[in-house]
């Protein structure tokens, strides 16, 4: 009749070991280290013409550029928010500074020559106030990031184009061919500039408030607004940082690539994207850094120059990056999990 | 008359627990075709977990389960479902963005021998389903076009006529006006006399008197008593739900309890007339430093709204708040904080963050006090430190992620992150929800120790005992409205729940 009393007993959940608690918790930071590890390893046997200074030079001009888009983005995905625009603002930022410079006679352009320091301005200013409307349909008209910026990558190109009307500009203020394809005692300046805006992105989000800011909204924006912090206006500024970041790469990627012309930064959106999560940067926010996005470029970096030095089909390429970023996902996805678990 | 007919549904000695805590301990439950069958019992006496086991949602118990005489055992919630089980549960779940007509046969659409979905006669069929419901809405409009009330008959409507033998409401009128809800009634009364068995679950007590023909009481996961309502009466049924004191080792509040004399202090928080379509109707009230407000009511009573209305979250469609005799209007819960107002929400994934460490819990809402632009981490560590003894949180490693602290011990870190800096007004929601007993007397002692050193608090709570323990001076909210309010009275939880 009456049902056997039933006794629960509850196992004691064991806890892991703490190193395997520890790996667990890390495995968003080691992953892609040890990743990093792996490949050069391999190329550095696979062709004796990797392993040199020389190419090391070569990776890091190559990431460069990548490298300062990547800061700004950073900062949006370290929020859980994304902006499919920055390739599309590095380019019209590119392209505006052209715009505004002086061009050679046989270039069929009809642009407005300044003096260097208001093209400089001018440009900045374009990308501040793009990144300005995608923090305005963010936060206060509530567009999804994801949909709001795939909007401004349109508008960014249709001014791009505007602008050149299909020729090539190839002059840009002195300061900005300097800083992208000039050097000092053998250092390319851009990648002294990606190394400086790196380290001033880490600053940002490691000892500043509002980098705790970004950190606190991006684990859990319902605790951070319940916090009393304004999240609004974490949001709006990361999506202008992420814009003005991207201009200064597209800027010195004009004078980097010699040219400014539409489509130019079309691969930078997928690259900048891939490095920041191919590095751990949680895509879920709230977990990872400016430090994750270095590891994230030197894969990268590694992968795209190896594959040269190891003569390989130039189709598979694109498809190893494609297999390559798929497996950085799983992993980022697979570590949030591991961690939730380690924690809970 | 039911008790004529052999039973539908017969459950013996049914024993559930979770972890370790025993939610239901040997119940007995008969359910006769043709009848309605009130439940009534205080939050966590079992009444859920007991429909969640009739309904599938929980494969796992002990006990017999005998449907139309057989033993029966379900997988899940399809099992059940096949055997003609329908539940409404408490949480609005309608699909806003289709149709009403595609709600009505959400999950259920007609189609003919192509497998593709008839359109037409769907749309006529609900439209004859609601009419006979009382309901004349266009089948072909937007379901979240409509005002709650309606959404919600409308899914009732989808279980009513789903063909099922047993249908279970858990809480069906909360959302809905009292014309609404006497044409539920109605149908349920029609429904019942058609021979469906129908299961009511509601904390409306009238309610429960007014359309069942059984009642049956559940106290501590067991359960009391069973009885035809008309036997019954309302003080009746609350005795019997909160028992006399005895059984539990908590203090269950039967007895009286006086509040103080109202306090003559000044006013801190001054409400008026705040409104908020469908949500809270005028309510106007007051609270004073040194005293502990509490706002009672059953959940959708409107508490959600107004404590997201305090902390500038929502904004109130009519009416002022006042923080000190000056006109607040907050922009966003930034401002909110900056008035001095601090907030603790109802659920511990809402106010904390659980993957770093107590220390920059803490410290998340005075950054701004302690630090200009940098960071002063060691600063963060010392005043976490300081709390964290205070409070007695455990263990008192302020590195240590929050996570890894138990519930009690996360609670108090959303108490201390308001505390370094003392706000004018501290909002706490649920404040003692689902701790145990130590946990909820050091919670209970750290916000009197508050209101002594001269705070004004507010506390909001579904569960009578949470207000009582804490509250100088209680407000009831039903449906939005502040219906009651008992100040420098003696007052008991019977009477508490009277009044909601």
């Amino acid at each position: 009749m009456s049902g056997e009393s039933v006794t629960v007993s509850t196992p004691d959940h064991k806890r892991p070991h703490r190193l395997a608690r520890l790996l667990r918790s890390q495995m968003r930071n080691i992953a892609p280290f040890l990743t990093l590890i792996l490949l050069s390893g391999f190329f550095a046997v696979a062709s004796p013409s990797f392993a040199t200074i020389d190419n090391l030079g070569n990776i890091l001009t190559q990431v460069s550029v990548t490298g300062i888009i990547a800061v700004g983005l950073t900062f949006v995905i370290l929020c859980a928010e994304i902006d499919l625009s920055i390739a599309s603002v590095a380019n019209v930022t590119g392209i505006a500074v052209a715009y505004f410079s002086q061009q050679e006679s046989y270039v069929n352009i009809a642009n407005v020559p300044l003096a260097g320091w208001a093209a400089i301005l001018l440009a900045l200013a374009l990308c501040a106030l793009l990144g300005l409307v995608n923090a305005f349909g963010l936060t206060v008209i509530g567009i999804p990031s994801f949909i709001m910026t795939l909007a401004m990558m349109q508008i960014a190109a249709g001014i791009s184009a505007l602008l050149v009307r299909g020729p090539i500009a190839y002059k840009v203020p002195s300061l900005i061919s300097t800083l992208g394809s000039g050097s000092v005692s053998g250092i390319p300046w851009i990648v002294i500039v990606a190394a400086i805006m790196l380290l001033a992105g880490h600053l940002v989000l490691t000892y500043t408030r509002f980098g705790r800011y970004v950190y606190m909204v991006g684990g859990n924006r319902e605790a951070a607004e319940f916090s009393g912090l304004n999240v609004n206006l974490i949001l709006g500024s990361v999506m202008v940082i992420a814009a003005v970041c991207a201009g200064i790469g597209g800027m010195l990627g004009v004078a980097h690539f010699g040219s400014a012309q539409q489509n130019e930064f079309d691969t930078y959106l997928l690259d900048s994207i891939a490095a920041v999560v191919v590095g751990g940067t949680s895509l879920f926010g709230g977990r990872g850094g400016i430090g994750n996005t270095i590891v994230g470029l030197f894969v990268l970096g590694v992968l795209n120059n190896g594959l040269d030095h190891v003569n390989i089909d130039s189709f598979l390429k694109i498809l190893i990056r494609g297999l390559i970023l798929l497996a950085a996902l799983v992993i980022n996805v697979y570590a949030q999990r591991l961690r939730a678990r380690a924690v809970d | 008359m039911p008790e004529d007919r052999s039973p539908i549904l017969e459950l013996q000695g049914i024993t559930k627990a979770f972890g370790g805590v025993e939610a239901l301990r040997g119940v007995d439950f008969t359910l006769r075709p043709g009848e309605i069958h009130g439940l009534v019992g205080e939050n966590g006496a079992g009444k859920s977990t007991l429909m969640k086991i009739i309904a599938g949602v929980h494969p796992e118990f002990s006990g017999r389960f005998l449907l139309d005489g057989h033993e029966t055992r379900f997988r899940s919630t399809r099992d059940a479902r096949a055997a003609g089980i329908a539940m409404v549960h408490q949480e609005l779940s309608v699909a806003p963005d289709l149709s009403v007509a595609e709600n009505v046969f959400l999950g259920n659409q007609p189609t003919n021998r192509f497998g593709l979905v008839q359109w037409r006669r769907m749309a006529r069929e609900a439209g004859d389903q609601l009419a006979r419901f009382g309901i004349d809405v266009d089948p072909a409009m937007r379901l979240g076009d409509l005002p709650i009330g309606l959404q919600q008959l409308i899914e009732i409507a989808r279980v009513l006529f789903s063909g099922a033998r047993i249908i279970i409401l858990d809480e069906p009128t909360s959302a809905l006006s009292p014309p609404e809800v006497e044409r539920l009634f109605s149908t349920l009364r029609r429904l019942r006399d058609e021979g469906t068995a129908i299961i009511f679950i509601s904390h409306f007590i009238e309610d429960i008197l007014r359309v069942s023909d059984t009642v049956t009481v559940f106290r501590n996961g067991r359960k009391v008593t069973d009885t035809a309502a008309a036997a019954t009466s309302k003080a009746e049924l609350i005795e019997a739900m909160i028992g006399k004191g005895r059984e539990a080792l908590e203090e269950t509040y039967t007895h009286d309890i006086a509040l103080p004399a109202r306090s003559e202090r000044p006013v801190v928080l001054g409400v008026d007339q705040v409104s908020l379509p469908r949500g809270l109707q005028d309510v106007s009230f007051d609270v004073r430093a040194g005293e502990v407000l509490g706002v009672y009511g059953f959940m959708g009573c409107g508490q959600l709204e107004l404590s997201r209305i305090l902390f500038g979250k929502l904004w109130p469609g009519q009416g002022t708040l006042r923080l000190a005799g000056a006109l607040q209007s907050f922009a966003n819960t930034a401002d909110a904080r900056r008035a001095g107002i601090a907030f603790v929400p109802e659920s511990r994934r809402a106010m904390l963050f659980h993957q770093e460490p107590i220390y920059k819990n803490i410290s998340v809402s005075i950054l701004d006090r302690i630090s200009s632009l940098l960071l002063k981490p060691a600063r963060e560590r010392s005043i976490a430190a300081r709390q964290v003894e205070q409070l007695q949180i455990r263990p008192a490693a302020v590195e240590l992620d929050l996570g890894m602290l138990s519930g009690g011990n996360q609670q108090k870190v959303a108490l201390a992150k308001w505390l370094t800096y003392p706000p004018r007004l501290l909002v706490l929601c649920e404040p003692t929800r689902g701790m145990d007993v130590g946990a909820k007397n050091d919670v209970i002692q750290i916000v009197r120790d508050l209101r002594d050193k001269g705070l004004a608090i507010i506390v909001m709570s579904t569960e009578p005992e949470t207000v009582l323990s804490l509250a100088d001076r209680i407000i009831v909210l039903k449906r939005g409205a502040v219906v009651r309010e008992f100040a420098g009275e003696a007052i008991s939880k019977d009477r508490l729940l009277e009044a909601a």
